[in-house]
């Protein structure tokens, strides 16, 4: 430590408890506010709160400086006991500046807690983000608490003694905000001056402004005395055992590379660079040793068809992809229906259509799964739950496609893909093995048929070119029965297309029962799928609170459903689906069991509050 | 090396099923004329085609093969070369599938070097939808969807593989077997991309497409064979050239008004395919003196090569690849 550096004060304040508290930084997108909620949500995360989170950027990479377009959010939820949701509403928002406060009060709790920066305040400031008057004196904050820190003046006065020049010292004032921020929720100021330290090795400057901008924060918050008290957050209690706090779309890249590992198969992605999906190309890149080819592809087409090369070779053929991705690579999943081979479609859907909101959450692309393609053409389908969900999941879906000989749809989303949670992490030994043989020789008498089929699974067999005597030609042209040789025979492609059809129906014996959460007396089952999961289990655990019986189910399996689905919705005379569409899953149980479900539906770019289905469903039940 | 075969073991038992009197008949015998004499097996040979009268190919052949979808050949091809280096990968596609719906396959295959053999069958029709015209048909065609003659200008493929800076580029036809065989061992032999457009004949929906250049009568005056190394001449007793204008483009002339020293010689390693792009200017479509041979052959990495070059460099850096350390890579606490 230089002598330019003043020590952190850490007088032990009275603090009060908290048992959760939700937190929104909202800023300039090139303000880090991404970095900044990251940060304290691994701090938190390494204190031992449960938590769960919440990034919200806008598509535009450089959105005018200051605009409402320009704001980027991270909302984290942290807390001492089970955490399902990043938050209906936050109980603290940190604005960086006037567009931020703007566009993101409507959603703070009534009385909550604004932490602003007053030297954003200045008059154009206030025109840019579109306020005919200064918000701060005309009522507009009434009714909430607000603390108005000039950070970003404090914030170049502490960093002066780096001699950087004001403009560059400014841009340290995200971590001036995780510095006052951290002091008032206590949190480890260790983790976060250990990271900066790591981080900026490289930059010098950097490093030592970004430290002194922190404990300048830290020792504001201590010193100052705005706030009445700090507030404490105590540690949940976690199962025991070694944790890491991870995304959605890192938990998919790891996932698959375990399952690379227990498949004993080299991992082939074919993608093209899709928002929210292009984090797992990333992530894969960087993972060679593992047996990891990675392949970025002129366009989604090429992506999907190089995996599927891949997978006739014998690789785990894999490609990512969201919005107009999944419309592009249609024909090239018929063709891998036909062909009967292993691959996987990682599908982390936005919203849509065309375009959309490629930054934004929807679960809109479950029926362009079930039916978006041409002819009878039936794919299994799953979906992860949560963010760490998504590393069980895609072992799963690797699992059914190599098994099965088909092409797997995981569906994530933008919210899943993400959001962050801590992870409790699996022992690896302990992982399903999930390896497959490939055909090493004749099934037929002297003669190698590549679509006689395995009498339990309808599966095919996976030749590989390099085995002598199995060559063998295969085409999206329909196939006879047996030989694989084409076939223009009506009854042989009536034949085929319900052997393809019960090969993936079949998939149903081998996947869990439905598991039900289920109460004495509930009439009115939730079911959802999806990253809808948190936010259902914490409406139904509110409902509860309030006296009244209910019960959850949440499907991983879509296609198909759990064998005992039917009864089990059955068994209930009201069945909600919430999901962020106008209604997919809902639509496909009542075609498939008559039963009346009703969609609970949003599509708004952000994920259900949990006080929305808790409504939904107290209505259902009076 | 292989144990020997004959032209026999590398033909499949499916009947063949092209028009009778079609020029695809002539490039399958020579290509299975050819394969015992590469020295590769049968296993280790994969053929991708797309769709089309051309992609039928693969049936066709006794070796490993997949009749994939409509321009997308050379993209399934790359995921087979890439994954499997092992191999020995044939891509079979047409002026339709593969200049037209497949064309953005085709360039970036081309560009990226991927190790393929990449034969393109070019009858400047399409066939299998019986017969509108191409992206390779002259301007004019007379079609069942161009009843008043199409409008949009063709484009040759030779000059869009070397565009795309392919690193092997060739063109033969389907009446010269000894020709399409040498040439296909070339483009075979080649580490990388290798690209051949073949004229063929539909003779069911663009009969005679290429007849004015060959003809048997023809051929002396309209073929301009290209060998590297030596002066670009042709004519029944070598009596026309290949000279570059001042201006950089080429032109033909007659060998004794310009002398022999002013006859282009033909380099097909040069670095640069300015030169190659010129000769596959010279003729403005198969009704004028036509180059054909190797018009480039350069070395360059290969795509598939340097991917897996990677994935080995990364092991020997990395040591044995270890799940758990991963899980654990980024920060990671303990709970009780
Ligand atoms: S339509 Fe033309 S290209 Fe196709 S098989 Fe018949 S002759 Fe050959």
């Amino acid at each position: 430590m230089t002598d330019t550096e003043p020590a952190l004060i850490r007088e032990e304040p009275a603090r009060r408890a908290l048992d959760s508290v939700v937190i929104r930084f909202a800023g300039d997108s090139g303000d880090g506010m991404q970095l900044t909620g990251d940060r304290f949500t691994q701090s938190s995360a390494v204190f031992g709160n449960e938590l769960a989170t919440l990034p919200d950027f806008p598509a535009e990479i450089r959105a005018p400086a200051g605009t409402l377009a320009g704001v980027s959010a991270f909302q984290v939820n942290i807390s001492d006991h089970r955490v399902l949701t990043p938050g209906d509403a936050p109980d603290v928002l940190v604005a960086m500046n006037p567009a931020a406060l703007r566009s993101n009060l409507a959603d703070l709790r009534r009385a909550g807690t604004v932490v602003l920066n007053s030297d954003a305040f200045g008059e154009r400031d206030l025109a840019k983000a579109g306020y005919a008057a200064d918000p701060r004196h005309d009522g507009s904050l009434d009714g909430w608490t607000v603390y108005e820190i000039p950070m970003t003046s404090l914030t170049v006065r502490a960093v002066a003694p780096t001699g950087a020049k004001p403009r560059d010292a400014e841009r340290s004032k995200n971590f001036f905000a995780l510095g006052v921020i951290s002091w008032l929720y206590d949190r480890p100021p260790d983790t976060i001056l250990d990271w900066i330290e790591s981080r900026f090795a490289s930059r010098e400057t950097v490093l030592e402004a970004n430290r002194l901008a922190f404990r300048a924060g830290w020792n504001f918050g201590e010193t100052a005395e705005i706030f009445e008290s700090g507030y404490e957050v105590r540690a949940a209690d976690l199962v025991p055992g070694e944790y890491t706090n991870i995304s959605g779309n890192t938990a998919m890249a790891w996932g698959l590379i375990a399952a690379g590992q227990r498949s004993g198969l080299p991992i082939f992605l074919g993608a093209y660079p899709i928002t929210p999906a292009t984090d797992i190309l990333h992530e894969l890149s960087k993972h060679k040793h593992f047996g990891v080819r990675t392949m970025q592809a002129e366009d989604e087409i090429a992506g999907v068809c190089a995996a599927i090369g891949a997978a006739f070779s014998g690789h785990l053929g894999v490609t990512t992809t969201s919005g107009p991705g999944i419309d592009l690579k249609s024909e090239a999943l018929g063709l891998a229906v036909s062909l009967e081979l292993p691959l996987l479609v990682l599908d982390i859907q936005r919203g849509g259509p065309s375009t959309g909101l490629p930054t934004k959450t929807e679960q809109s692309d479950l029926l362009s799964a079930m039916y978006g393609r041409h002819g009878e053409a039936p794919i299994p389908i799953v979906a992860p739950r949560t963010p760490s969900h998504c590393f069980t999941m895609v072992i799963e879906a690797v699992r059914i496609a190599l098994k099965y000989r088909t092409p797997v749809f995981l569906l994530s989303d933008g919210y899943l893909a993400n959001g962050t949670e801590p992870w409790l992490l699996p022992d690896v030994e302990r992982l399903p093995d999930i390896g497959v043989a490939f055909a090493d020789g004749p099934n037929h008498g002297s003669e190698f048929w590549p679509y006689l089929r395995d009498p339990e699974t309808l599966a095919r067999p996976w030749a590989i070119p390099g085995t002598p005597g199995l060559e063998h030609r295969i085409g999206g042209i329909e196939k006879e029965d047996g030989t694989g040789n084409i076939s223009y025979d009506p009854a042989n492609h009536d034949t085929m297309t319900r052997l393809r059809a019960a090969k993936v129906a079949g998939i149903a014996k081998d996947i869990p029962l439905t598991e039900v959460d289920d109460q004495d007396g509930a009439e009115v089952l939730v079911l959802g799928w999806g990253s809808t999961y948190g936010s259902i289990a914490a409406a139904v655990q509110r409902v509860r609170a309030r006296g009244l019986a209910v019960a959850q189910a949440h499907l991983t399996h879509l296609n198909p459903f759990p064998p005992d689905l039917g009864a089990v919705l059955r068994r209930y005379p009201k069945v909600i689906v919430p999901e962020m569409n106008l209604g997919h899953l809902s639509r496909m149980i009542r075609a498939e069991y008559l039963v009346d479900a009703r969609a609970l539906t949003k599509v708004a770019g952000q994920p259900f509050r949990a006080a929305e289905i808790e409504d939904a469903i107290v209505e259902a039940i009076r | 090396m292989a144990q020997p075969t004959t032209r026999k073991d590398w033909s499949s038992d499916q009947e063949v099923r092209w028009c009778p009197g079609c020029g695809d008949y002539g490039i399958l015998a020579a290509i299975q004329s050819l394969m015992p004499e590469l020295g590769v097996k049968r296993a280790n040979t994969v053929f991708v085609s797309g769709i089309g009268c051309s992609s039928r190919f693969p049936y066709y052949m006794a070796t490993y093969g997949m009749h994939s979808i409509h321009g997308r050949a050379p993209a399934v091809a790359t995921g087979v070369a890439v994954s499997r280096p092992d191999l020995d990968v044939w891509v079979i596609t047409g002026d339709g599938d593969g200049l037209s719906i497949g064309g953005n396959h085709l360039l970036h295959t081309l560009r990226r070097n991927v190790n393929l053999t990449i034969i393109l069958f070019n009858n400047q029709i399409y066939g299998l939808t019986k017969g509108q015209y191409s992206p390779t048909s002259e301007v004019g065609k007379v079609t069942k969807s161009t009843p008043f003659g199409s409008v949009d200008h063709p484009y040759n493929p030779i000059s869009l593989a070397l565009g795309a800076e392919a690193t092997f580029v060739a063109r033969t036809h389907d009446v010269d077997r000894k020709h399409m065989i040498e040439t296909f061992r070339r483009a075979h032999d080649h580490r990388g991309a290798a690209f051949v457009e073949v004229f063929q004949n539909c003779n069911v929906f663009n009969d005679g497409a290429f007849e004015q250049i060959l003809a048997r009568d023809k051929r002396p005056n309209m073929l301009i064979p290209l060998h590297h190394g030596q002066p670009i001449r042709f004519g029944a007793d070598g009596e026309l050239g290949v000279v570059a204008e001042p201006d950089g483009t080429l032109a033909i002339a007659r060998v004794d008004d310009v002398g022999t020293e002013r006859v282009l010689v033909h380099d097909e390693s040069r670095d640069d395919p300015g030169l190659a792009f010129a000769l596959s200017r010279l003729a403005r479509g198969p009704y004028e003196p036509t180059p054909i041979g190797v018009f480039r052959a350069v070395e360059r990495p290969d795509y598939g090569t340097e991917v897996n070059r990677q994935l080995l460099a990364a092991s020997e850096r990395r040591g044995p690849a270890d799940l758990g350390a991963l899980l654990r890579s980024g920060t990671t606490w303990t709970v009780g």
